[in-house]
């Protein structure tokens, strides 16, 4: 099933959650909503859910208007992040719970209903567990017994909220791999909400990326990596050294330095040069900016080095694969340094 | 992947809550409210005001209804003080230290809470009666505990002990050792941490015990008129003297004006208890 | 070392004065009493307890008692769970209004609201005395007006033992439930019922014991009409008086409600101890 979500938007008193956010999404693919706190993730989640009403805007579900359906009627399947297990019921009922409460008419009989509970319990690997309780699970079986609890009622849409934010480290990277399978296996339509960027780049088909309610880009991990199409997007993925300079005619411009770098844009103006730390390369005097160095770690093949450059306030980070003969630059020295792929955002 | 079809919303304009039962929840318990408890109240309040001030004045010029005003005012709050002190320290011990019995004692203070007020008032009149175990014992120092308003005290803070106790226990177990670990690290002496760091964070909740106390003790009925011995302007407490009243001809107005007075004062400890409740919800913040 | 242990405990002969002290003042002002009743309940005998307790006036006084919490308890308690979800599950203006109002009757004299009550439904005076009169209803000196008393006065306990523990469980269970279809009845007998179930029967614990043992506000309304309408609170009250010294009987009545509420308060401890996790964290402030 499909999902398309047009100008949605929802205020808080004086605060805009969501401001006319509009989306897309394929049958079947895993989208991933990530930003900050804040951002409107986790709002744009609930309010697909029914969970909570948009003031304005449409969601549809396949074709058909979804809006004014309630969080009953809209079968979702929603997996909250402390899980909401039922306490009171074993893994097998919670399972089943959402078959056992269909009316009479669309309810499958007993045996269909515990045949699927077992199929589910297969599926997320926990095909002894049914006798438990939610109380004697870990953490981890407790995410899986609520993702196929959602599963057993045939969700329009598998909701996630930050779904391994309550696990440890080493848990979560594992679920999260063990997610992407059984996703591939089910091809079940899947949004899930997350801070974690490295999580949102590792299991998502594409990633929706959110500032303050609105949408700053939508893209595979790949495009979202290389090709951020905003200062903001570009510092929230992985690590960013920033150069201040300026743009003319066609190149940037460095504090008066005579090194130039191709940009896109061909104003006048102040920017900012994105580049990540092992997006830069030490060069021959003139052909990059000169910078002082401030410290140098050496680890094995990496070289760290924390550089100043002339005129710049922030220092940048550089991290270089060292080959066996080559010499750590000391603190103090100059070097000189020039970004390989960087973006460049005007101001 | 099987094809969905959703049903077609129900309602075409209103925005249906996740959660069922607003409506019917708010409703039901709004009426269960307004018959069981507002109905009444608004009764009482409506011909209070109904008395104009020429019937106020009449009934608050009768010395009986002072007197008795009086007598619940002054045996409330020794009461509650006594209540306090005494609940205080049996809070203190029972969070601080560990003894044999403990449980049993912590338990115990419940009693009063679940004790009918009538069961309480003639066992304590029993007691401290000149023929009870410990009235005959305090005989021949010349103490009389029964007929006199030192039977009353006694009597409220029966009941009013457990308010004090309860009252203080959880903010001292929210408490915890690192203040005091912190002050003693500090090199501050017992005596000054207690004095510096712990009373402050608990006078809230002693204020708050406190007023449940006294408005407990403004109000209590069952558990004094046996012990009290109701003698007229003397120790007479007001609720009594509303059900004497009562049972005159033409003494509701009386009654209306001694029972409004009455809930006026409960109002007032009400209010204070909020208010302390806000200082205890800042205190326990900065607390952290 | 043992100077910074000194500092955070008072010394051994301090705590255990105060300990001592603790326990005397426990046992002077609560155990006492308690064995005092005892005392003169069994004192004269079995025989004298069991011939006051069986007596015609005292069983009916029993069945008034038992049929008044038999009322009052069951819709204080559905009524408290209907108000703590309203109060607990959704957002509106005027909760805090309402939680204090739902406080009213703890800050309220038993013999006021009684009064109250007499202003509504006296025959000559209330509110509703035509009205009463008319059909010839008789409300006060009569069950009614027992049951409306007391409904009053115990009115608060059972919801206000729900709103926090239902507010510290938080709604998730019960969305989740409705996300995966269930209708609202599932959705509360299966999911929110068995999550309050604890809190629940705490709360209605408190009620039946406060309502069993309901003095000022019935005094005032009862009439005291023995065998008519005199609970075992006022029966007990009526054996004193008559006997006055050899209230043996009036003890022995005492002791059933005593008994009563001594049941409660085991009840109670058990379930503290039992299933304390499956209540609310601050439940002692009465």
């Amino acid at each position: 099933m499909d999902l398309h979500i047009q100008a949605i938007a929802k205020r808080y008193a004086t605060v805009a959650a969501l401001d006319s956010v509009d989306l897309d999404v394929a049958s079947g693919e895993l989208v991933a909503l990530l930003g900050p706190s804040g951002s409107g993730k986790t709002t744009l989640l609930r309010v697909i859910a029914g969970l909570l009403q948009p003031d304005s805007g449409r969601l549809l579900f396949g074709d058909q208007d979804a809006t004014r359906l309630s969080l009953r009627e809209r079968n979702v399947g929603f997996v909250f992040q402390h899980y909401a297990l039922f306490k009171h019921m074993s893994v097998a009922e919670n399972i089943a719970f959402g078959l056992r409460s269909r009316p009479r008419a669309r309810r499958p009989d007993k045996a269909s209903i515990a045949q699927r509970v077992q199929e589910l319990l297969n599926l997320i690997q926990l095909p002894e567990l049914g006798a438990r309780y939610p109380e004697q699970l870990s953490g981890g079986q407790k995410q899986r017994v609520a993702l196929a609890r959602a599963l057993a009622i045939d969700p329009t849409v598998l909701l996630l909220d930050e779904p391994f934010g309550a696990l440890d480290a080493k848990v979560r990277i594992e679920l999260r791999r063990w997610l992407r399978r059984l996703h591939d296996q089910t091809g079940q339509t899947t949004l899930f909400v997350t801070h974690d960027q490295e999580e949102a780049l590792e299991l998502a088909d594409r990633v929706v990326v959110l500032k303050d309610g609105r949408i700053e880009q939508v893209g595979t991990p790949d495009e979202i990596y290389s090709a951020p199409a905003s200062a903001y997007v570009f510092d929230f993925i992985g690590r960013a050294n920033v150069i201040e300079g300026q743009t003319e005619g066609g190149q940037l411009s460095v504090n008066g330095h005579a090194l130039r770098l191709p940009v896109d844009s061909h104003s006048r103006s102040r920017a900012r040069l994105y580049v990540r730390p092992h997006d830069m390369a030490l060069v021959a005097d003139g052909e990059g900016l000169p910078a002082r160095v401030l410290s140098a770690h050496r680890l094995a093949e990496r070289i760290t080095l924390e550089l100043l450059v002339e005129g710049q306030v922030r220092p940048l980070e550089l991290d270089l694969v060292a080959t066996p003969d080559a010499v750590t630059p000391a603190p103090g020295s100059t070097v000189h340094v020039r970004p390989l792929r960087y973006r460049v955002y005007s101001d | 992947m099987s094809e969905h079809a959703l049903p077609l919303p129900t309602s075409a304009v209103r925005w249906r809550r996740p959660l069922p039962g607003f409506g019917l929840g708010l409703g039901l318990g709004l009426t269960w409210l307004g018959l069981v408890v507002l109905l009444p109240l608004a009764a009482l309040i409506l011909r209070s005001g109904g008395l104009g001030l020429a019937g106020w004045l009449r009934a608050i010029g009768d010395p009986r209804v002072i007197a008795s005003l009086k007598v619940s005012f002054a045996t409330a709050f020794i009461a509650a003080v006594c209540s306090l002190l005494g609940g205080a320290l049996i809070a203190w011990v029972l969070e601080r230290y560990r003894f044999s019995g403990r449980r049993l004692l912590d338990a115990l203070v419940d009693l009063p809470f679940a004790l009918p007020t009538a069961v309480a008032g003639i066992t304590l009149a029993a007691i401290y009666d000149e023929n009870g175990w410990v009235g005959q014992l305090l005989q021949p120092l010349g103490i009389k505990l029964v007929n006199n308003t030192t039977g009353i005290v006694i009597a409220l803070i029966f009941i009013g002990l457990p308010f004090a106790v309860r009252t203080v226990q959880p903010v001292l177990e929210a408490l915890g050792r690192e203040q005091e670990e912190a002050a003693a690290s500090l090199g501050a002496s017992r005596l000054t941490t207690l004095r510096r760091v712990i009373l402050p964070e608990l006078l809230p909740a002693l204020l708050t015990g406190f007023s449940l106390a006294f408005a407990r003790g403004l109000g209590e009925f069952g558990s004094v008129i046996f012990i009290a011995g109701n003698l007229p302007m003397k120790t007479e407490i007001a609720p009594l003297l509303i059900t004497i009243r009562l049972e005159e001809e033409g003494g509701v107005t009386a009654a209306i004006v001694l029972a409004t007075l009455l809930l006026l004062m409960s109002f007032a400890c009400l209010v204070a208890i909020n208010a302390a409740s806000a200082l205890f919800a800042h205190g326990s913040r900065r607390g952290g | 070392m043992a100077d910074a242990r000194d500092q955070l405990q008072e010394p051994a002969w301090v705590r255990w004065t105060l300990i001592t002290l603790a326990v005397a003042i426990m046992a002077l002002v609560l155990v006492l009493p308690l064995l005092m009743l005892l005392g003169a309940a069994f004192g004269s005998g079995l025989k004298v307890w069991i011939a006051a307790v069986t007596e015609p006036h005292t069983l009916s006084a029993l069945r008034l008692t038992l049929l008044t919490a038999a009322v009052v308890v069951p819709v204080n308690a559905i009524c408290g769970v209907f108000m703590a979800w309203a109060l607990t599950r959704f957002e509106f203006r005027g909760k805090r209004t309402l939680l204090a109002l739902i406080d009213l009757p703890f800050a309220v004299s038993p013999v006021v609201a009684g009064l109250c009550l007499v202003l509504l439904f006296s025959p000559t005076h209330g509110y509703f005395a035509d009205l009463l009169n008319q059909y010839d209803i008789k409300i006060l000196f009569a069950t009614p007006g027992i049951v409306l008393a007391t409904m009053f006065v115990t009115f608060p306990f059972v919801v206000r033992e729900l709103i926090p523990l239902m507010e510290q469980q938080g709604s998730d269970e019960e969305l989740a439930a409705r996300s995966l279809g269930a209708s609202a009845w599932t959705m509360f007998f299966r999911v929110t019922l068995p999550n309050i179930k604890w809190g629940l029967l705490y709360g209605v614990l408190l009620c039946s014991a406060r309502a069993m043992g309901e003095f000022g506000a019935v005094t005032v309304v009862s009439g005291n009409i023995m065998g008519k309408t005199n609970t075992l609170s006022l029966h007990v009250e009526v054996l004193y008086k008559q006997l006055g010294g050899e209230a043996a009987a009036a003890f022995a009545v005492a002791s059933l409600l005593a008994g009563l509420a001594l049941v409660t308060l085991v009840f109670k401890i058990w379930l503290e101890a039992r299933h304390g996790d499956a209540l609310a964290r601050s439940h002692r402030r009465h």
